[in-house]
């Protein structure tokens, strides 16, 4: 595996996706600068961590989804590859068109950063081989604009293509309001794009790797992707 | 030029944050309120005096950045 963490002024969870990845891999991953043009050469995973570019202003994500290293990411998702936005990063992913669809503020204005449940809808994706269909995994959420929302072909169309692959839930796995804590539509955390091949989820699989600091429940993710890119190398 | 961009909310679409002024509104005593949407707007200076052409740029400022039109609309007018 050979990833590399894009990095945007006032993204601040880039050092926890780079450890996790190497952790879960055994391969440093890249540091690429937003100001950069190119993405280093083999690369195979691209990641879009959290935080808050650009101070959120305007739209979140809105900035960093247009700034250089955008172009040679698009190009790079447009040929097939791997690409992981979390948080801030699928904020972003949604910004730069690569995902359809837009966080809105939290249903109940409020920031929230607590652990959340997640149903693992599919097991058939690189990024989710790790766990089984219908898994609950249980992950922390740091954001106040997570509300996932878009017009109702476009929510038609990702459920009837099974592109909704992480969706908040009681711990036993039922879909309930009470359990949606940002009020997202159809309680959808995380998809995918057409090709299955780009994945943004507002939660945080990369703060529950270690069991030194609580869970393991987001190593499934990149356990299942680094053995997927090896696979493929 | 002066010009200036509205942007707002589609209809249909969710306002948790005009929801909590207008509740706001209504508990500072404001009465006869019947809904608040929160929109954005951007006073921009354009170069030159073509006015067609200003309102081209805008168009192209507002869909390229200013506005996400899968939940937003927007208004340009050049205002002299």
């Amino acid at each position: 595996m050979k990833a590399a963490v894009v990095v945007f002024p006032g993204i601040n969870r880039e050092r926890d996706m780079a450890r996790t990845l190497k952790l879960t891999s055994g391969h440093e991953p890249a540091m690429v600068w937003h100001a950069d043009t190119e993405l280093p050469a083999g690369t195979d995973l691209v990641v879009i961590p959290g935080g808050f570019s650009y101070g959120d202003y305007l739209r979140c994500g809105a900035i960093a989804a247009r700034s250089p290293i955008m172009d040679a990411v698009r190009a790079f998702a447009g040929r097939g590859g791997l690409t992981l936005g979390v948080c801030n990063g699928f904020q972003i992913l949604c910004e730069a068109g690569l995902l359809p669809g837009v966080l809105m503020r939290n249903a109940q204005l409020k920031f929230i950063c607590r652990d959340v449940y997640l149903k693992v809808e599919r097991s058939d994706t690189p990024f989710t081989r790790g766990y089984n269909a219908g898994q609950v995994i249980r992950v922390p959420v740091a954001h106040g604009e997570g509300n996932y929302i878009a017009d109702g072909e476009t929510i038609a169309r990702l459920e009837g293509e099974g592109r909704v692959i992480f969706r908040y839930a009681s711990p036993d796995g039922m879909i309930d309001p009470n359990w949606n804590h940002n009020g997202a539509i159809n309680a959808i955390a995380g998809i995918v794009n057409e090709r299955g091949n780009v994945l943004g989820m507002m939660p945080h699989p990369e703060n529950h790797v270690e069991a030194e600091i609580g869970r393991t429940d987001g190593r499934g993710m990149f356990a299942g992707l680094a053995e997927a890119l090896d696979r493929a190398a | 030029m002066k010009a200036r961009v509205t942007v707002t909310l589609k209809t249909g679409i969710l306002d948790p944050q005009g929801k909590a002024i207008e509740g706001a509104l209504r508990s500072l005593g404001v009465e006869g309120v019947a809904s608040v949407r929160q929109g954005k707007v951007f006073d921009i200076e354009i170069e030159g005096s073509d006015v067609g052409h200003a309102e081209a740029l805008l168009k192209q400022a507002a869909d390229k950045l200013l506005a996400n039109t899968v939940i937003e609309n927007y208004r340009v007018e050049v205002t002299g």
